[in-house]
């Protein structure tokens, strides 16, 4: 199957629905973590994803992910099937997402294009007797409640055990129709039991030179009688290893169908009723291995299996996803390139020079409505683009339940406003950010259970996580009711750290706190596996920063941390003030403006350096004038002909002097073309943008005008 | 096909654009370039000046919604500027996955070179000085100057990090 492990759409395939499944999971078991009760519903979910997770990846040819989750595709199908009386969920779902970290990471090591090369067999091992167990318990559950039902209500349970070393055996594999030469399949199968089991037989037998076996395997299954040299176990992990294998029966045969079955040439209709004897519980024990089935994508398709596995579970979540379609975001940007394109271009139509002056109303009707329609264009193409903050919340729940089992701390996440849309490109980026964020908030934020209730506090600390739209910004809070910051600390921190640059005296409680965004800064003694290695914050810090956010903290000492995230809605729309600078166009982005204002030929100073300054309201500000830093061209020079804009970034303020504004309008950014990136970095450009007349303006970068300045 | 025999002995994968060059003038010297590397030839327009950039990259230009840099060749070649007039155009190449528009004085021809008469450029020293030209080609007595298309753009990180 060496077609399946090169080609790679495939494999792309392969890897996005898998690790959507894998955070379906998560979610599904933490939910039932919380209920503190797994529903059928979500048993059935787990045992669908495992499912789906084994099946491509044993077309994928990943064995030891398609091993794993067949184990804890096993020990659901247990669990659905008899329901046992579940007494320590936390062992389970440990269990479970143990299972799902370790494919998650098989997973990332594929799209890293290395082999996947973990070892889960600790895993199954626990996975293994952690079923065991439970059958066990169940077994003896049953007995107590309704020891006069029969055994044929627990034919897996049974049958594992009944398949005792040395009996004879009858397995009975059906191969996945999309793939042809059963014959070949069935000869691994033979080549790999033979060595293990005795008195081996099979049907068809000359499977190796007779081609036509292929049809008669496809029709009636592949059967092969045994008697067992090996633990059970072993041999249903063989067969179920077999490639692109769909279907495995394995029962034991009662001393007389011994006798029928023991001269191999069989006949096709005793072993047509075979196959449907087998399929009546009633009687014969009966083992089922789970199919792997080869259809990944369909996860609706119900499989054909054995009556005690048929419920097909998907239904409900099938629906649901069948209105969602992934597309790549590559085509996504080439769409709203291509929808900006056309806004220029409608209005490079409607606002014709050549249309100037004449009298057009069927066309002025028409062009507005050309107008309302591309409108709606770009405002839907932009809204594909925006995806709700949940799924980045609701990972967070996963941290917190792992960080409280390791710290024994009791921690209650509360999420606000997760359905606050941000663009796809700044969820990425933020993510880690949060999680940061949210791992230091319980390591260095909230204490202890016994030294809350001294405090007064109640055990159980809640840790918020709130996202809300304030403007063109979102803000996400996160915000415990731990300990709060201490002042002290971090200011003795910084010091021997050597990060203060500034007097202590002069500084506010605020900008102490800000402090432990610099890099190097770490107050916690111990450094734990969660945080504390003083790479966290400024990291943080930078992340946000690249997306054009940026980042506060605020705490009470007992009362708690908030941290301030401020990002902007979208990287690729800004709203922007337009200027005009000689010949040249440039954009700012208007958060960054405070005002602008025509300044008065005496309220302008320039002190011995030659850097000019205005004064308002008692406020010296300086003075940036575009056309010298620009080198542009540009008749009006004087203070009071031109205008200034007075903008803020980063707690600092200044002017821009221009030679008149041109109007405000949401801008698509563009970067500059990336062979001008590589000549020069340009400082204080952000980008540039198309006009509505198709003409450039280049996007100012205040933060970046402001090192210059 | 039989005029292209030469050609497709040497590159089968390339058919027909291979030997072509498209020909501009530059003053009155006649530069060629491969015909594989341009993508369109546009008349003049506004260019957009960028800050910090050297005297030679103009600035950018909206190409129908997608914004590339432009350079005027006379001034890479260290030629006096000469004001655009409706004869000035703008090719479009695309290079080492980079597009750019090259401003030259005029677009003349596309002609095909046989590789029999192209000689290798002049010694480095005397007549080729940055290495823009990396070969001279003869059609019908005409002598034409064929850009090393790679060298235009390369050259320049090598300078620009010199004089940081």
């Amino acid at each position: 199957m060496a077609e399946f492990g090169t080609s790679d759409p495939l494999l792309e395939i392969y890897l996005h629905e898998n690790s959507q499944l894998l955070e379906q999971l998560e979610q599904c078991i933490l939910e039932c973590e919380q209920a503190n009760a797994f529903s059928s519903a979500a048993i059935d979910v787990i045992f669908r994803i495992m499912h789906t997770i084994k099946g491509s990846s044993t077309m994928m040819n990943f064995d030891d992910i398609a091993a794993l989750s067949h184990v804890i595709e096993d020990l659901f199908a247990f669990i659905r099937e008899h329901q046992p009386r579940l007494t320590d969920y936390s062992t389970l779902s440990d269990l479970v997402l143990q299972g799902g970290d370790f494919i998650k990471l098989e997973l990332y090591k594929i799209r890293q294009g290395d082999a996947p090369d973990g070892d889960s067999s600790p895993l199954k091992i626990s996975i293994h007797r952690y079923l065991e167990e439970l059958k066990h318990r169940h077994a003896g559950q049953q007995d107590r409640t309704a020891p006069d039902e029969d055994a044929s209500g627990d034919p897996l349970d049974e049958s594992a055990r009944s398949i005792a070393q040395g009996a004879h055996l009858q397995a009975i594999l059906f191969f996945d129709d999309d793939y042809n030469m059963e014959n070949v399949r069935a000869f691994q199968v033979v080549h790999s039991l033979k060595e293990l089991t005795e008195d081996f037989n099979c049907w068809p037998e000359d499977i190796e030179n007779n081609p036509d076996t292929a049809g008669m395997i496809k029709d009636q299954g592949f059967q092969l009688f045994f008697r067992n040299g090996e633990s059970a176990e072993t041999i249903s992990a063989i067969l179920s290893q077999a490639p692109c294998l769909k279907q495995l029966e394995i029962r034991e045969l009662t001393l007389p169908e011994v006798e029928i079955a023991s001269p191999p040439a069989v006949t096709s209709t005793t072993v047509a009723e075979n196959s449907k004897d087998s399929n009546s519980v009633a009687d014969a024990s009966l083992a089922t291995v789970q199919p792997a089935a080869a259809q990944p994508n369909v996860p609706s398709h119900p499989p054909q299996e054995t009556p005690a596995l048929a419920k097909p579970s998907a239904s409900s979540t099938g629906a649901q996803q069948s209105s969602f379609i992934s597309v790549n975001l590559a085509k996504l940007d080439e769409l709203m390139d291509l929808v900006g394109e056309l806004v220029i271009a409608e209005s490079m139509v409607t606002q014709n020079p050549e249309l100037a002056g004449l009298e057009l109303e069927q066309f002025r009707k028409a062009a507005r409505q050309l107008r309302k329609i591309t409108g709606e264009i770009q405002d839907k193409v932009m809204s594909i683009r925006m995806v709700p903050l949940v799924n980045t919340f609701q990972k967070m729940h996963r941290i917190v339940r792992d960080m409280c089992k390791k710290q024994e701390k009791l921690v209650r996440l509360q999420l606000i406003g997760e359905d606050t849309e941000v663009d796809k490109n700044i969820i990425e980026q933020i993510s880690d950010p949060i999680m940061h964020l949210v791992r230091n908030a319980i390591d260095h934020g909230i204490e202890a259970p016994g030294e809350r209730s001294s405090a007064g506090k109640n055990e159980t600390a809640t840790l918020t996580l709130e996202a809300k739209n304030v403007g063109g910004e979102v803000l996400i809070l996160v915000r415990d009711d731990g300990r709060g910051l201490n002042r002290e600390k971090i200011l003795q921190r910084a010091r021997e750290r050597n990060l203060l640059f500034r007097d202590e005296a002069e500084m506010s409680d605020r900008d102490i706190y800000n402090l432990i965004f610099l890099p190097g800064f770490s107050t916690k003694e111990v450094i734990t596996e969660f945080s504390g290695r003083g790479v966290g914050m400024d990291v943080v810090l930078r992340n946000i920063e690249s997306v054009g956010g940026s980042v506060s903290v605020d705490s009470a000492a007992g009362e708690g941390t908030t941290i301030t995230i401020r990002i902007p809605l979208t990287l690729a729309i800004i709203d922007g003030m337009n200027v005009k600078v000689g010949p040249s166009r440039y954009t700012i982005p208007t958060t960054a403006i405070k005002e602008s204002f025509r300044a008065d030929r005496g309220s302008v100073v320039v002190d011995p350096d030659g850097n000019e300054m205005v004064m308002v309201r008692g406020q010296c500000y300086a003075v940036l004038r575009l056309y010298e830093r620009f080198k542009v061209m540009t008749p009006i020079t004087a203070m009071e002909e031109g205008i200034l804009i007075m903008v803020e970034q980063d707690d600092q303020t200044f002017c821009i002097f221009a030679d008149e504004l041109l109007g405000q309008q949401q801008v698509v950014v563009k970067s500059l073309p990336s062979y001008i990136r590589k000549i020069r970095n340009i400082q204080g450009l952000a980008g540039c943008t198309m006009l509505g007349d198709g003409s450039i303006s280049l996007i100012l970068d205040v933060g970046g005008l402001a090192l210059t300045s | 096909m039989t005029d292209q025999n030469t050609q497709l002995q040497t590159e089968p994968s390339d058919d027909t654009q291979t030997g072509k060059f498209l020909t501009f003038l530059i003053g009155t010297d006649v530069y060629g370039i491969e015909i594989r590397y341009v993508t369109e030839i546009i008349g003049i327009q506004a260019i957009t000046e960028v800050p910090e950039l050297p005297e030679h990259i103009r600035g950018i230009i909206n190409l129908r919604g997608k914004i590339i840099p432009v350079m005027d060749v006379r001034l890479r070649f260290k030629k006096p500027f000469r004001e655009y007039n409706d004869r000035t155009c703008i090719v479009v190449v695309e290079l080492s996955e980079v597009s750019i528009g090259l401003i030259v004085d005029s677009v003349s021809e596309v002609v095909q070179i046989a590789e029999e008469d192209i000689v290798p450029p002049p010694d480095i020293k005397s007549g080729n000085p940055q290495g823009f030209i990396k070969g001279v080609g003869k059609v019908g007595g005409e002598i034409k100057l064929l850009l090393d298309g790679d060298k235009l753009l390369q050259h320049e990180e090598a300078e620009h990090l010199s004089h940081l």
